[in-house]
This record gives structure tokens, sequence and C-alpha cells, in this order.
């Protein structure tokens, strides 16, 4: 790590003129990602701004409008566990213990998992060319080893994806991201949080440097009958997606009324296609009508020499899903496959 | 360099109270293992991918490596040098010995702190989801199969006195 | 009188409570005085040269104290024998910082000294290295036609050569009535012990030094520091404790070792170094490998014909060879065999033996191979091996000194349920998944070495026994002293067991299951050799009822010299002590085969492995829910332990099949995933109903305590059996390891 000073600051107003839009002085939360990327000098700081004391952000509240908001420092775990949670929001419960291990899930922040960075080996790797590390240098994976990359919204200049589970399960229950920054208050859909890689792959999403994420609405429906989280990696636990999904199905008189399909491991960015969810409405839950939903969810994606399988793996694990969504109870822990 | 910008940090560890000047870049598990030479708790990987590290603070798991010490500023903090009570072996390292769950006992601190704080957690009831909850702690030997034992047998009440 | 045997009790490990507790000490754990920290750098090309290597910056921060670079190494010995280890292959030994010539990625190039360990690694950032970049050479399969033979050396006595060509293999293969054949690829593989490499040395003045060091042979490390920084022997002493994993990657001296011995001679300083996880890349894996089988067999399924060639990765300057090839023939019993064996060098660092080195990559060829026989013959897979029985070793024509493997199929195939296999694949199922038995045979060679140990019984009447070997979590203290125990009639409380220091006598690196078999041998040599000598002081002593006995007439009991033929008729050790005054009896003994008959016969432990795996097919998802191993490997001196290693090794069968690869990207000549979250090792969420069958085998001729070793026997058949059941359950029949989604999908 390089020598960094570092200040604890115990309001929103004082750590945003800590912070000072200066993109050298950084947030600490959790930690769990940010000290990585520091003790190996993928990323610098000048100045640590550790804002856990601002305490009013670390818990869970109901909303006037059926939803609840979860704090930016609440804990991954304490999220997980909270009972209106995993009443509610069964969904997101099952995806943020998918994700990462118990020690990390009670270390890290909901804030702070939404500005996880990418695990493509090369931006890892100082001595290899990397667009997201160092703009401009070039992309590595494309031609190298990228077995875990993107197949869906990359561009030339990167194909890394976004390795948050919780993230996906909040696209697919289509939360709002507030944030507070020098310039007041702001809400970002979530769908428009994160970004695409496009020309400019270092910057992962749209918040403005200075500003900070207060915490992440729900909205009051959570889709707790009809819900699953399934999670494909090279192990059972303890790893990054290859491909998961987050599947809730408003499911009445065997009819989708709303469906909602969200995809991990595949892209710069939780993926949702719009297209295929509208396409389920209306239809029976049924194999052949995932199966299409699938195909659209997939269409245009595009694989690389080690990746390509994805593609296929993702459009099978949208339909598997989707049957477990049916039958939520059969899920395991980990979301294992099951069904 | 190393002189300016130490902060002063209060750790409870273990019991006792540590008042130390430290640079804020310093990870709580290099605090433990060479300030405070308590070296039971491991270092495998250094940045979060092994369990190894883990360490009780206020009563939750957490992995030392990836924490600053000055972020732990007050903290309760239990390495495995303060499991047992001094005179006798908690139930977990008693069951730890009994089901040969190490080999070569480098990750058996990271282990045992993450299954107790597993315990604490009451969130695995069946054996699969104590293996989910414990994945966060590799072990190279292959010991999976005692330690999970070990685990279970502790969650069943086996080595309560 | 009697006596229950430690040998052969289930005892808890000796060392369990320090390593509950947090007090086992490993390498890098030592403190002392004014300790300062190295961090190595790496190179970050490939091959090629440093054009300039600028250190300014970083010596000019505060803290640094010293920054080694080829430029102002202090210097070292002169020749390239110096530097050979125990375990060094044939070839020139690599030698840190000795020029600034790059020979593969990674390779380290500047110890930064600091107070710090953080200091270090800051400072290191620091450092501008230029590079003169050259063309290299890492993909194996893009290089294979540069395959040749390998070069002999002394690594060639415990790996011999591929036997010769026997009968007319081209020939018999093509009159098979069945024949089965197969490519192999296996991708490289890091040994990733939980505890990163690490020494300690506490500099003693005037050359000498004591130094922590993780290894698999203090005696190895101390050999190597000895002669490649001029210190005498005595001036080294090498101390290992505690070895948090090791798997065959301490079985030479790492490059750590000769950073810190380097600054702590150089800066008269205790100095630490202790790498870090990507560091641990950047020495010695399992190498990358393609085998070819063809087997062929008569309509009854007797193999006749056996074909098994292997290529494997080597470094430029060494010729690291593996047995992979060897074991068909010792298995099976053709008359017509070829082998081949071949290197292709490439620019990376030398590879290690890795756990089963050669075996866990060979059998799996062989024993799918045998799978394929079966299923075109239509008989069952174990029928086919037990029709291809034999207890001659077919490869060298010799018997074999002992093998109950017909038991371990009889065995395991029974706790297993292997008689609830529908032979057809793809025929059962569990809800949607699709459900295969798999079975394999493994073997793994019974060698022992030379090794000394000294006995010494003080006048408490208490015994110490010593000996320079390690224990790198294998139970080998714990077992040592169930030996000793025994040996000297007394109870373990009496027995201490003092080891992995260089000071003591000698021990071999500890690796190739060897290790129980060649200490265990001396120590009871030692033990034999201390009774005999306490006996002499007895009979001694005037008036003694020992004086007219000879020493097969007594035994020794808790402390106690008695007369078997009337047990009221004994005398207490520390009678013996007090009577003559004197303080200690003290005994160095060496034990080794007998050079003239221990190559009589073929010794082999033998394992056989059944497999339930599950898998998700539309998902490609495979779980290994249950495994059998059933092992016949001599004496097992502690089921408890030794359990614990044959689980360990199936658990690695299971990484190896399903889960670890190191990654090379060739547009870099580099491993892409250095790391604990993409070098994918089981979780505890991957393994579950693992169990394990120890078959009675006696075999007195192996060595006097009948053992034969565990430490990889665990591992051999656990990948094949996996891949076999995989194509039980799918009918899909996937040769390359490790088996990931894609090549289910």
């Amino acid at each position: 790590m390089n020598n960094f000073s570092y200040t604890k600051v115990s309001t929103l107003a004082d750590a945003i003129h800590e912070i000072d839009g200066d993109i050298r002085n950084k947030i600490v939360a959790g930690g769990t990602n940010i000290n990585d990327l520091l003790r190996y000098f993928i990323t610098k700081a000048d100045k640590l701004v550790d804002i856990n004391p601002v305490s009013e952000y670390n818990s869970i509240v109901r909303l006037e409008n059926g939803g609840i908001r979860l704090g930016a420092l609440h804990t991954n775990a304490d999220t997980a566990y909270d009972p209106i949670v995993e009443e509610r929001y069964p969904l997101l419960s099952k995806a943020i213990l998918a994700g990462a291990s118990a020690q990390i899930r009670n270390m890290a922040t909901n804030g702070g998992n939404l500005m996880q960075r990418t695990r493509c080996y090369y931006f890892y790797d100082i001595h290899t060319p990397c667009n997201k590390r160092d703009l401009g240098s070039g992309c590595s994976a494309i031609n190298g080893y990228n077995r875990i990359h993107a197949v869906v919204g990359q561009s030339e200049n990167c194909i890394a994806v976004f390795p948050s589970d919780m993230c996906v399960a909040l696209a697919a229950l289509q939360a709002t991201v507030n944030i507070s920054g020098p310039n007041g208050e702001r809400t970002l859909p979530f769908a428009d949080f994160h970004r695409l890689p496009g020309d400019t792959p270092n910057i992962d999403n749209n918040l403005i440097h200075g500003e900070i994420i207060t915490s992440i609405d729900l909205p009051e429906k959570g889709f707790e009958k009809n819900y699953s989280y399934l999670k494909l990696r090279d192990r059972s636990s303890y790893a990054f997606a290859l491909v998961s999904v987050a599947t809730g199905l408003d499911i009445q008189n065997n009819v989708v009324k709303e469906a909602r399909i969200a995809l991990g491991g595949v892209a710069h960015k939780p993926w949702r296609v719009l297209e295929a969810e509208d396409f389920l409405i209306g239809k029976e839950p049924v194999r052949e009508n995932f199966a299409k939903a699938a195909d659209l969810i997939l269409k245009g994606a595009q694989g690389y020499e080690h990746n390509s399988f994805k593609i296929e793996l993702a459009k099978r694990a949208v339909i598997r899903n989707c049957m477990m969504a049916l039958n939520p109870e059969v899920q395991r822990p980990g979301a294992k496959p099951s069904v | 360099m190393t002189a300016k910008n130490t902060q002063t940090t209060t750790l409870h560890i273990n019991g006792y109270t540590h008042v130390l000047s430290i640079e804020p870049w310093i990870s709580l598990l290099d605090i433990l293992r060479e300030h405070l030479q308590l070296t039971g708790t491991k270092k495998g990987c250094d940045h979060g991918q092994c369990g190894a590290c883990t360490v009780l603070v206020n009563g939750k798991r957490i992995l030392s490596c990836l924490a600053l010490g000055v972020m732990k500023d007050g903290a309760q903090i239990t390495t495995i040098e303060g499991i047992s009570n001094g005179t006798e072996l908690h139930p977990v390292q008693k069951a730890f010995i009994e089901h040969d769950a190490f080999q070569c006992g480098y990750c058996t601190p990271g282990q045992i702190c993450s299954a107790i704080g597993m315990l604490n957690e009451n969130k695995a009831e069946t054996r699969e989801e104590v293996q989910e909850l414990m994945s966060g702690n590799l072990c190279r030997c292959g010991a999976n199969k005692g330690i999970i034992d070990a685990v279970m047998a502790v969650k069943e009440g086996g080595y309560n006195e | 009188m009697t006596r229950k045997p430690m040998i052969g009790q289930s005892i808890s490990r000796l060392e369990g409570p320090l390593k509950v507790t947090g007090e086992a000490k490993y390498a890098g754990e030592y403190n002392a005085e004014n300790l300062v920290y190295g961090y190595v750098v790496n190179s970050s090309i490939t091959k090629g040269s440093i054009s300039a290597i600028d250190t300014d910056d970083a010596k000019k921060m505060n803290g640094v104290i010293e920054i080694f670079t080829h430029e102002n190494r202090p210097p070292t010995a002169w020749f390239d024998i110096q530097y050979a280890d125990m375990d060094a292959p044939p070839g020139t030994v690599f030698k840190p910082l000795k020029d600034n010539i790059i020979k593969y990625n990674g390779q380290p190039i500047a110890l930064v000294v600091a107070e710090t360990f953080e200091m270090a690694r800051y400072a290191a950032m620091k450092i501008k290295v230029a590079y003169i970049d050259e063309e290299f050479e890492t993909d194996f399969k893009a290089k294979l036609h540069n395959e040749r033979n390998p070069k002999k050396g002394l690594a060639s006595m415990l790996k011999p050569p591929p036997p010769k060509p026997k009968g007319d293999f081209e020939e018999a293969y093509r009159n098979s009535y069945v024949q089965s054949s197969g490519t192999f690829k296996h991708g490289t593989e890091h040994h990733n012990p939980m505890e990163m490499f690490a020494s300690t040395v506490i500099y003693q003045g005037k050359g000498k030094l004591k130094i922590y060091d993780k290894t698999q042979g203090t005696i190895n490390s101390q050999l190597y520091v000895a002669n490649v920084f001029g210190l005498k022997m005595k001036n080294v002493q090498v101390i290992s404790p505690f070895v948090g994993g090791a798997f065959g990657s301490g079985l030479r001296p790492q490059y750590q070792l000769f950073m810190a011995v380097m600054a702590s001679l150089a800066l008269k300083r205790n100095v630490r170094v202790t790498l870090d996880r990507t560091q641990m890349f950047t020495f010695g894996h399992r190498p990358p490998t393609i085998q070819y089988t063809r087997f062929g067999a008569d309509q009854n399924g007797k193999v006749n014909a056996l074909y098994h060639k292997a290529s494997a990765e080597t470094s430029q300057f060494e010729d690291y060879v593996e047995m992979v090839v060897n074991w068909s023939n010792m298995l099976y019993p053709a008359e017509n065999t070829l082998m081949e064996s071949k290197l292709v060098p490439l620019d990376v660092y030398s590879p290690l033996d890795m756990r089963a080195p050669g075996g866990s990559t060979g059998i799996h060829a062989i024993e799918i191979t045998m799978d394929e026989l079966a299923f075109k013959l239509n008989i069952d897979p174990l029928e086919l091996r037990l029709i291809n029985y034999s207890n001659v070793d077919k490869s060298s024509d010799k018997e074999y000194s002992s093998k109950e493997l017909r038991e371990c199929y009889l065995q395991g195939a029974e706790k297993f349920g292997w008689s609830k296999r529908n032979p057809k694949p793809r025929s059962m199922k569990r809800g949607n998944k699709l459900i295969g038995y798999g079975m394999a045979t493994g073997i793994w060679d019974a060698n022992r070495l030379l090794a000394r140990v000294e006995a010494r019984m003080t006048s408490d009447g208490k015994v110490e026994l010593k000996s320079a070997v390690t224990d790198i979590g294998t139970g080998t203290f714990t077992v040592l002293s169930q030996i000793a125990s025994d040996e000297l009639g007394m109870n373990l409380e009496n027995v201490t067991f003092s080891y992995a220091d260089s000071s003591m006598p000698f021990a071999p690196i500890q690796g190739g299951s060897f290790t129980t078999a060649t200490v265990g041998a001396a120590v009871k040599t030692a033990c034999q050799a201390l009774n005999k000598k306490i006996f002499k002081k007895a009979a001694s002593l005037k008036e003694s009822f020992l004086s007219f006995a000879q020493f097969e007439d007594i035994i020794f009991r808790n402390g106690f010299l008695i007369l078997k033929s009337d047990p009221e008729s004994r005398i207490s050790v520390v009678d013996i002590f007090k009577q003559l005054s004197i303080k200690e009896i003290k005994t160095t003994n060496t034990a080794m085969p007998n050079p003239l008959t221990s190559g009589k016969k073929a010794k082999a432990a033998h394992s056989a492995v059944f497999v339930e795996v599950e898998v998700d097919e539309e998902l490609g998802v495979i779980e290994v829910t249950r495994a059998v191993t059933s092992v016949a490997a001599g004496k097992i001196i502690n089921p408890k332990t030794a359990e614990s290693q044959i689980l360990g090794g199936m658990v690695w069968g299971i990484s190896k099949a399903l889960h670890e690869e190191t990654i090379t990207d060739h547009q870099f000549g580099k491993y892409m995933n250095p790391n604990l979250a993409e070098y994918h090792i089981p979780v505890h969420a991957d393994i579950h109903d693992l169990s394990v069958i120890f078959v009675e085998e006696q075999d007195q001729f192996v060595n006097d305590l009948g053992i034969k070793g565990v430490g990889e026997i665990g591992i051999v058949g656990m990948p094949p059996a996996i891949a076999n059941a995989v194509f039980h359950a799918t009918g899909k029949r996937i040769n390359d390891l490790p088996i990931h989604f894609e090549r289910l999908l």
C-alpha cells in the first residue's frame, strides 16, 4: 500500500467535505475491496476517509410507499438476515448470501457492494495493459484468457464483468440508489447506476467523484412468492459467478403478470433485457416461454476464445432459474442449482 | 515517512487493552502478527481469499487482512490466542483435536474462529448449510470432512460441559 | 506384562493442542531483536535481460535499509554443483540475482530490505526496471514438436525411466479383440500450501546462522545454504518444526531462503523474507502434460498390449522428470508394452514434485483407458480389473512383497454398493440429475531411504529421540513417537520426539510417501540399540538377576527390565542409573534398506476408489456426492492420522478432477490466476460423503515395520474414478482435466 493519510468522519457533510471531489481521496467503509486494491497498487489514495461512524445510514427502515430503505453502511450480512428482507425480499437475501464468504459479508457494506471493481485478471495485474486500470493501455483480455469475461454489452476497449451478486438482485428488484454530494442529493434508478464500458471502461458507474451512496431503496414489490437466485461457478462457494441469474415472477392464475430477470457475470453491469421480461407477461410460466425469454436476453451475445460457453450456459441458467422460482422452497445454500 | 502519519489506536484484544501508534495502512492482521506477536492469526493470502486470518471483532467473524488497524479503534477483538478460557480448551478446539480436523494446522486458527463466529450467528441448521457458511475458510490439506464433523459435533452439543 | 501396542492406535496428533491454540509457530513467525523485513521484486517480463535497474528512489525512502540486485549481490558459490539440492533434477540450478538474464516470468530480480514489511513492499514498487525483451515460448501445446528425451541424473534413482519395450506392442495391439485409446491433457497446477514460503534468519555472528525455514528437509536447506554461501555445515542450523502445508513445494530450497540468508550475512542482521501469494506461483509447479494411451485386450478382457506416452513441460535449465508412464504394466500384466516419456523445454521455472508426481497424472490416463476397455467389452470395470489381477509387477518381473488390492476392490465395492450400478451410461437418475458410478485403481511406490536417529535415556527414565525429519502435517512426529513407544515398552508421556532441526541426526527430504518407513525404521533401530545398551549396563550390576540373562530373555516395560521367565525379577531403569551414577545413555543409529535384498521384490501401496457423481446435465454442474477409497498400505501405525492423509488425497483428487488449474496467458508468458480466488481449490461446500477403508496387509519384506506410506496413495485413483463416473452418468468421455462446465455443455 502507498502511504495515505486516514481520517474518520461522523457526518455525511464531513465526508463530502473530506473527499472534496478529489479522485485521490477515497472512501472506505467495509474495506473488503479498496484495501485489496490499495495493497497491490491497483489503485492509489492520498487520503482514506472512513465513513463507518456516520450512523444514520447503518440501518434498514420502512418507507411510506411500502418499500424499504437499505442504509449504505449496513453490512451485507445484516441486510441478508434482516427479518424484513428475508420475508419480503428473499431474492435479495439469497443473492447476498451467494456472494463472497460469511466473513466478508460481515464486513462489506451495501454501498460498497455497488462500488466493487471487476475481478478481471488483467485489471489486477499491474504489469499487463488494462483500459480499466490505465485508460488507453489496451485490453489484454480480448485476446487473452477471457473465460470469466463478458458476452453482452462489452466494447472493444473492455470485456470485464461486474462481480456483484447483490446487485443482480437489486437490478431485478428495480431498486433506486440515493446519492449525496457537494451539489446536494439525487437518486438514480438501479439500471442507470452502473454503466457499460464503451470508450471509458475506467469508469464503472455514474457516480460523480465526491458523491456518496447513502442508501438503496427497494420498491414495495419483492416477488417473495416466486423468486430464485442461481449462481454457477467453478466451485460451490466462495467464487465469483461465471453466470448468475436473479428471477422474480408475479404469477396469478397460472399466468405471468410481471417478470424480472437479471444476469450477473456476463456484462459490465447487472444485465436486464426488458423485451424478454415483457415477452413473458400474459404467458404461462412454462419452460418453453422461459426459453424464449432466455434467447431474447442473450440476443446479440458475443463470446471470445474461452468464454463462448457462457452464452449457452446463461440461457440454460435463465430457464432453470425461472423454473426454480416456481418452487422457491427447494433452493439450496449458496444458490446452487436445484429442481 | 514511517514516523509521521501514525494514529493512536486502541485495540482490546483477548481481554487486554493495547494503545498503539500505527500507520493507517497497516492491516489488523499485520498489527496482530508483527506488532503484537500474536502470530496465531495466520496470513494465507493477505487479500481476502482464504480465511486463514479470521478473527472475531465485536463477536463477529471478519478477515483481519482486509481490515485496517486504525478502522478498528476501540473494538473488542478475539484471536485464536483468546479462544480458550486459559485453563481449558474451547469446545470447538477440543472437537478439532478429536476429529483430526487439521493436518498442517495453518488454516486451523481461522477455521476455529470462523466456526465460533458461525455458531454465534446461528444461521446454519443442516450439514449442507454448515458447509456453505464455513466455505470462506480454505484448507489445502483436505481436512474438510474432519472440520465439518467437528463443527457439527459442537453444534449438536457433543462438547458442552 | 501385556501391553496394548501403540502401533495401530488412533491417537490424536500430539501437536494438536499447539495447533488449535495458535501456539504452533511457523517459519515466518519467529520474532527476533531488530528484525528487518525483505520483500522480493519479480520480473515482469518472461525472457530477456535487465538493461537498467534504478533503485535510487526506493533507497531514499525512510526505513529502507538496503536493496539487493544482480548488480550488488554479495559473492556466492561459483560452481553450479554447489547450488544443487537433494531434489535437484539434471541441469543447472537457478541462481537468484546471479546476473541480468531473465529466464521466466516472475523471476526474483531484487530484494528490498526495510524496517517493516509494509515499507519494504512499498519501496519495491518504486524500483524502476528497464528490460530488453526477447521472444519467449510458454505454450506447451504449441511446442510439442520440440519434445525430446529427458537427461538422466541422480534424480533418476527414485524416478526410473520408463521400462524397456516388451514383446511387440504394435502387432499385439493390432490383433487385439478390443482396443481402447485416448489423449489426455492436464494443465499446470501449483501446490499452494496455506502457509506462504518464509525464512527467518537469525544472525549469530561469525558466519553462524540459525534459520527458521519453510521446508520439507531441514538438512537439505542447511546443505544448500552452507554450499551457496560458503559456510560451515555446523554453523548453519535450519529449524522447521511446523510447516503449513507443502505437498512437494518444500522439497527444494526456495528463493526466499537464498534472499534472507544473503541479506542477513551482508547486513549482519536478523532478516525475514516472506513471499506473497502471487510469488507462490513463481517457483515450482506440476507440469502440464499430454498423454496418449492405446490398450488392447482379448475377448475375455485379458490386457495384452499397453502403450503409454507422456510429454511434459520442463524449464530451459533443468530436466524435471516424473514417473508418468511406468505404472500400467505394474498393475496389468500385459506381455507387449511400449512406454515413452518426453520433455518439452519452455521459458518457465522448473516444475517440481507435487503430491503424487507422475502417478496422479499417469494413472488418470491408465484407469480411464481401462474403463473404456471395460465398456467396449461389456464387462464390469471392477471385473476387468480382477481379470487382469496379478501379484507380479510385470514391468520388472518381480513379485510384490504384498498386494491386498483384491481385498481393496472387494471391501470398497461392498461398502460403496457397486453392485447397484447399472452398467449402461445415462441409466441412473436422482430427480433430474444423472447419477454416475465410477471406479479406478491406485498404486504408489513403497520406497525407503537412509535415516539416522538418536535415542537418549536420562536418569529419570525418560527417553528423547532426535531426528532432523520434518512433519508437514502428515502426523509424522506422532507416528514416530508411537513406534518408539512400542519399541521401548514405554508410555507416550515418557517419550519425547525432537525433530525438524538440521543439527539432529540425518533424515532425507520428506516426500514420496517414504518418510514413516525411512525414519520409522531408524527409530526402531535406535530404540533397540538403546535397550541393548541399557541391558548391558544393567547386566554389569553386581548380583543382578540379569547377569545370567541374555538380552532376548528380557522385556522392557514402563521403565522396567523384566525377566520373561520370572516377571517378579525386575529392575527399574531409574535404579540402574542411580546404582551406576550415570546421567544418560545415548545411541545414534542408522537404518537403511538392505541393498542386497531390497530390490528383489516389487513394493507398492494400492488402492481401489469408488465414486458417485451427480451431474446436472443441463447446467454442466458436477458434484462428487460419495466416494470410498480402500487402501492396502501395509501396517497402519495410526488409523486416525492415516485416514486424514487419505481423505486429504481424495480432496486433492476432487480438486484435480474438477477445480484447480493454473492458467497461462501466452501473450505475456505468465500465469494469470496467481491467487486463491481464481486458482480454485475445493471449499467445504464441495466436499461431501468421503470414507476410507484400510485393508489388512501383512508385509514382512518391505521393512521391519511392514509399512508402506500413505501420503500419495489417496490422490492417485480419485481423478480417473471421477472421470469414469462422469462417463457413466452422461455417456461423455472427458479426458482433459479439470472438467469444467464447458466440457459438459
